[in-house]
């Protein structure tokens, strides 16, 4: 029993890093109805990066947010100006297989840069830390950490949408791009702006999850796949929906972690069918216009 | 029905191709007559390379007929490679019968599977049905793994008493397997072509140009989806169980590999001309011939078809066939409809 709640206690601060996925993905699709299918290399590239950062200036995986964070999101409005949307604007197929094949060059590059080896981002004493309420239930202090920061930037996120102008420029976009433009919004600048934060929050996230488990070039699918289910779950344009699903994914998996060891992934999968198939609005619907 | 008879009354005729198909029928006639002659001609290897072209050709045809005319971005057909993979073996395994009897059977199976998993999926639109397809191929890797009765992780192979039921000698096997192959591809190619000329290609057609237009003209988009993407489940489980036969043995992760059964078809098709059923065929042949001088490169050579997939992607959206038969207006399977007037000059139709 308790160590079914520990596993819960787990997956729900795990599933914070799955709503930060999905956030990422959601911000694209909302804003520009794209799907990354590279979103997950992305994020696994990130955590190389950070890899390679604090190598080569040996600092912690903290501290190497402050240069990652401001050049992957460089890098993210650099490839959404000038090769994504160039694939916009000719129906859904473009896009999906423009980042397909952007997803194996990923993975390839990482491959040969980086080996197969799995790598992990060491953030020293920090990493087993925690706080014990009894000798059987603890907490870690980094899990909590991470699942505080993905509260709060879901949070600006949330803010950046609705209370800024920024953000009013995305939701213009989002609900139509033409008369964004005859409002003399530059979509072209927007999708990229909005890649360029969507890869921030990725890179965040990314790092995070490369401190808490190993990862090898192959990973990032896997890592897209989470994010995906976790916006489906929790109601496609939902915030607040997504953190949701996110934890439910994150406890699902937990749960089926508990019942057997090498079933966490199915469980979680099956729990976003479940909701599919159930809610296929995703649990927190937006009330569509 | 006053329309129908009006112009039945006119003076024009249908004609479904031209100079062009026409050769392009008579290539395909007698590269099918070689090939099956392929035995007398080519030494074991080469009967193994050729079906392993055949096999591409087959599942890159049916991927190309869900994303290239019904509009289905799959990335996890290879859910059906597995399913037809998997059920060959259990059959042929659980009743010790020939293994080629488990051919039908394979298809069956991943057709019926294909309507759950079709009805589920259809919730998602558009680019995140893409995703969803993932997800299912997904669980059924993670659950082959988890289940012992295919061996879990480390998968089964054929007991050598099971594979000597196909045929008694190596040779005799070996051929069977090859026309299997052959047999499959023509079923898949011919079979897209009289689909595509039916009621539902035209209907695959004006879902492939313009969806909102297909619906506004009274389409059942989702009945013709399920169509296609049963037919696809079927037609890529059969040819998932020939693949298996032909290794002796199959893995979770060779039976749902998402590189092999998804990604390089992707590759192939793109770059042959999505859209066009001439265009899986030019991606395959492309394929393997890069592959014969780059194989050694192994990741490099999967970063270069990347590169090439977008840049075509970008370029020549159509694929390297497409902008051909664009320009030259060739077609190589007698797909157009063109109106022609009996008399006097040709009326132009649209293809």
């Amino acid at each position: 029993m308790i160590g079914t709640l520990n596993a819960m206690i787990q997956g729900l601060l795990l599933g914070g890093l799955y709503a930060l996925f999905a956030a990422g993905l959601s911000l694209i699709f909302g804003v520009m109805r794209m799907v990354n299918i590279a979103h997950g290399d992305l994020i696994v590239a990130s955590a190389y990066f950070a890899y390679f950062v604090m190598q080569m200036l040996g600092i912690g995986p903290f501290t190497s947010l402050l240069i990652v964070v401001p050049v992957v999101a460089a890098f993210g409005y650099a490839l959404q100006r000038w090769l994504l949307n160039y694939t916009l604007g000719a129906g859904d197929l473009p896009p999906l297989l423009v980042t397909i094949a952007l997803s194996i060059i990923l993975q390839n590059v990482l491959l040969i840069v980086f080996t197969a080896d799995v790598h992990r981002l060491q953030a020293g004493p920090i990493e087993i830390a925690s706080w014990a309420f009894n000798s059987e239930l603890s907490v870690g202090v980094l899990p909590v950490l991470q699942f505080v920061t993905s509260v709060i930037i879901i949070g600006a996120l949330q803010l950046l949408f609705y209370k800024s102008s920024f953000g009013r420029a995305f939701r213009a976009t989002s609900d139509d791009q033409q008369v964004a433009q005859l409002m003399g919004i530059e979509t072209r600048h927007i999708f990229s702006l909005a890649m360029a934060l969507s890869l921030a929050v990725v890179a965040v996230a990314g790092v995070f999850l490369a401190i808490r488990t190993n990862f090898n070039p192959f990973t990032g699918p896997l890592l897209l796949i989470f994010g995906f289910e976790a916006i489906v779950m929790g109601g496609l344009g939902s915030l607040w929906g997504t953190l949701v699903g996110g934890i439910l994914l994150g406890i699902a998996q937990a749960i089926g972690g508990q019942i057997q060891v090498g079933l966490p992934f199915v469980a979680g999968h099956v729990a976003f069918l479940a909701v599919l198939y159930f809610l296929p609005q995703g649990l927190f619907p937006k009330v569509s216009q | 029905m006053n329309a129908a008879v009006a112009v039945a009354d006119l003076p024009l005729k249908v004609i479904r191709g031209d100079r062009v198909t026409h050769l392009g029928m008579t290539f395909w006639t007698i590269l099918v007559i070689v090939l099956a002659f392929g035995p007398f001609w080519a030494d074991r290897q080469s009967l193994r390379l050729l079906s392993e072209i055949l096999s591409y050709v087959a599942l890159a045809s049916l991927w190309n007929l869900l994303a290239g005319f019904a509009g289905l971005v799959s990335v996890g057909q290879q859910t059906f490679v597995g399913i037809g993979g998997y059920t060959l073996y259990l059959f042929a395994l659980g009743l010790g019968v020939n293994p080629l009897l488990g051919l039908p059977v394979a298809a069956v199976v991943g057709g019926i599977a294909s309507v759950p998993i079709f009805l589920l999926l259809q919730r998602l639109r558009g680019p995140q049905f893409t995703i969803g397809s993932w997800v299912v191929a997904e669980v059924f890797l993670q659950i082959a793994q988890q289940l012992a009765v295919v061996g879990g992780g480390s998968g089964i192979s054929l007991p050598a008493a099971v594979v000597r039921s196909i045929a008694q000698s190596r040779d005799a096997r070996e051929f069977l397997i090859y026309w299997g192959f052959l047999a499959i591809t023509v079923v898949v190619v011919g079979g897209i072509v009289m689909l595509l000329r039916s009621r539902y290609g035209l209907a695959l057609t004006a879902i492939r140009d313009n969806e909102m237009a297909a619906r506004s003209n009274g389409m059942d988009v989702g009945r013709i989806r399920l169509v296609a993407f049963v037919v696809a489940a079927i037609l890529t489980s059969a040819t998932g169980s020939m693949i298996f036969l032909q290794k002796l043995s199959i893995t979770p992760f060779s039976a749902f590999s998402m590189n092999n059964w998804t990604v390089y078809i992707i590759f192939m098709t793109v770059i042959g001309g999505i859209g066009r059923v001439e265009g899986p065929i030019i991606g395959v042949a492309i394929f393997f011939l890069l592959r014969q001088y780059l194989a050694d490169l192994a990741s490099t050579y999967l970063i270069i078809l990347g590169v090439v997939a977008i840049l075509i992607m970008l370029k020549w959206p159509k694929g390297i066939w497409g902008s051909i038969a664009d320009r030259y207006g060739w077609q190589l399977f007698p797909l157009a409809r063109r109106l022609v007037r009996l008399t006097g000059p040709q009326a132009t139709g649209s293809p």
